[in-house]
């Protein structure tokens, strides 16, 4: 299924002074999807949003809408009356929820019986309706984003850019607004570019997945293939690929290999998937909820790599807790809190942590190793 | 301390009497003060906003004159307007030197780096976002601008109490270029200074008390325009 191109930038760069800020040679936006901008601060998420959305001019490049580049000012008012955009900041108007709602319509020239059926909608759908009368300055940071969050909507836009729309708020508001965007944009198939440096968020919200590091997108694909099979170390850490292990291969076939790690002062092995050859060094990924914990090493399990060692930290994320371990290795796993009381998991206590081969991702292979 | 109760007392018969000619130079005071606080107004804020929305080089000089203005010294102004304005200098053909125009073109140029100087303030103060926000929900240029106004209008209403205050108070540019002529030019302040010189301290006082309800009002009612709807 590809639907039409509804963004394209081409050969785009921005610098600031004479240093340059953004570097896209080219960057797609089909109808429908929602495609996640991921990286640190300063990796130019913000500038490549702002360019895309009309709201900064590009110091070389173009960017077309429907198939026509976006010419100078004239060309990128009218894209901006189509498509709108959400910041991290609130950013309301000194007035009630209901005239903030309203504010984009009544600049798009509606009258006040026009904009009042779609304000009230849109603040019904999320959760606005008591607060219509409100002064924004009196609403919560939660309450305020929801506000803007239906003053974009409101306006049907096109495309709808959100730049790290939630990244201000409390943990729970987070929660809970993730989840009701992630319906709207569903229920609408509004298409949507979001800028975000959580991964959860990012897996929750998007379809497509861009990983960016210093003004340029060193990954790009779908989410499933980029949380899975990061293409470099960089891109593994960020997507919460915590494990990574280097090795050289000293078996392989049939789609399956050996590679000996360092263990401490001695080695161990692990299994993976993968065509290498041996004698290549090869650097691979385990993503910590893909490893299990048990206390005694079990032969029938399924689990291929399986590598005694002890609990280093124990660190509380949300509903689950991340366990780090010393096996020879740095090794993280997620437990419950049921298995943490279980296998009674603090530092210093012994563990055996297994996971299959076809958990473990190929990132890179380096040297050509001999001719098989 | 008799001086002093005796002066209120006749100044009250005087302002219950509505005399005549008390009226017209308060009449005149509004109007001229009036006049140039919303010339400056116009210039002073588009100077603000020019300066808000652009980067170029120079700019911070400009604030920085900009700044110096604020503070600028009535005669000193009074100064420099009457030599422009004299029978033989540049503006000289205009003929209004010790006419209101005259006294409002000073006191315009004494409010209007008042008005700029808080309302650049007051339009760099809004969050640094919010122009984006503003052209992202697709407003054009002018709309933009009317918008980051309107949120701003707080500080901008002080801007505008502070300019009137400025120049309704203000004696030596408007005894220079205005001449203080009886029913020509002669206002609130002029006529203070020239009652008191003269031991009038009654006609004083009341000219004085004038003065004070005058700016008191209309910062009231500023006052009022910029609190609306605000609650605690």
């Amino acid at each position: 299924m590809t639907r039409e191109r509804i963004l394209e930038a081409r050969d785009l760069t921005v610098h600031r002074g004479a240093v340059p800020v953004l570097d896209i040679p080219e960057l797609d936006l089909r109808v429908g999807e929602v495609l996640a901008l991921m990286g640190p601060n300063g990796a130019g998420k913000t500038t490549l949003m702002l360019t895309l959305a009309g709201l900064l001019a590009p110091s070389s490049g173009s960017v077309s809408f429907r198939g026509s580049v976006l010419q100078a000012k004239a060309g990128r008012e009218a894209f901006r009356r189509r498509t709108t955009m959400v910041f991290q900041d609130p950013l309301l108007f000194d007035a009630t929820v209901a005239q903030n709602i309203a504010s984009g319509l009544k600049l798009r020239g509606l009258s006040a019986t026009e904009r009042k059926p779609k304000v009230e909608a849109w603040a019904q759908r999320l959760g606005l309706g008591a607060l219509l009368d409100r002064p924004a300055h009196q609403l919560s940071g939660g309450e305020a984003q929801r506000t803007a969050l239906a003053r974009a909507f409101v306006l049907d836009p096109e495309i709808l850019f959100l730049d790290e729309p939630f990244s201000a708020l409390d943990p729970q508001a987070r929660e809970e607004l993730t989840g009701d965007l992630g319906h709207l944009l569903a229920e609408t198939g509004t298409t949507a570019v979001i800028a975000t440096h959580d991964q959860g968020e990012a897996a929750r919200l998007a379809h497509r997945l861009a990983v960016m590091k210093e003004g340029r997108i060193i990954q790009r694909g779908g989410l499933r293939k980029v949380t899975n099979h990061p293409e470099d170390p960089f891109v593994a850490a960020f997507v919460g690929m915590e494990t990574l292990l280097k090795g050289q291969v000293v078996d392989c076939g049939e789609g399956l290999f050996t590679m000996r790690v360092r263990k401490g002062t001695g080695s161990g092995e692990v299994m993976a998937p993968g065509e290498v050859r041996p004698g290549q060094t090869v650097l691979v990924g385990v993503r910590p909820e893909h490893v299990a914990l048990s206390l005694h090493s079990d032969k029938g399990s399924s689990a291929r790599n399986a590598f005694p060692g002890a609990v280093t930290k124990v660190i509380p994320r949300g509903p689950f807790f991340k366990i780090e371990l010393d096996c020879g290795f740095f090794l993280t796993a997620f437990v419950t809190a049921q298995s943490l009381s279980e296998l009674e998991l603090r530092p210093g206590r012994p563990v055996v942590a297994s996971f299959k081969a076809t958990s473990v991702h190929l990132i890179r292979r380096e040297g050509l190793g001999p001719e098989v | 301390m008799d001086l002093i109760w005796e002066g209120l007392r006749k100044a009250l018969e005087l302002l219950l009497a509505l005399d005549p000619e008390v009226l017209r130079i308060t009449w005149l005071s509004l109007q001229v003060s009036g006049v140039a606080t919303l010339i400056s107004l116009a210039l002073g804020l588009s100077v603000a906003v020019a300066l808000a929305l652009n980067e170029f080089p120079g700019k911070r000089l400009i604030i920085a004159l900009l700044n110096t203005g604020m503070g600028l010294p009535p005669v000193v102004v009074g100064l420099f307007v009457t030599v422009l304005l004299w029978r033989n200098g540049p503006l000289g053909s205009l003929g209004i030197l010790y006419t209101p125009s005259a006294m409002i073109l000073a006191q315009a140029i004494i409010a209007s780096p008042i008005i700029a100087g808080i309302s650049l303030a007051a339009l760099q103060h809004l969050p640094p976002g919010l122009r984006l926000q503003i052209l992202a929900l697709g407003a054009s240029r002018p709309q933009m601008v009317w918008l980051l106004i309107k949120e701003a209008r707080l500080p901008l209403l002080a801007a505008v109490m502070a300019g009137f205050g400025g120049v309704i108070s203000e004696v030596g540019a408007s005894i220079m270029v205005g001449g203080n002529i009886k029913g020509q030019t002669r206002v609130l302040t002029t006529a203070t200074v020239m009652e008191t010189g003269k031991g009038n301290f009654d006609v004083a006082i009341a000219l004085s008390l004038i003065l004070l309800v005058l700016a008191f009002s209309v910062n009231a009612l500023l006052t009022h325009l910029q609190q609306r709807g605000r609650r605690p």
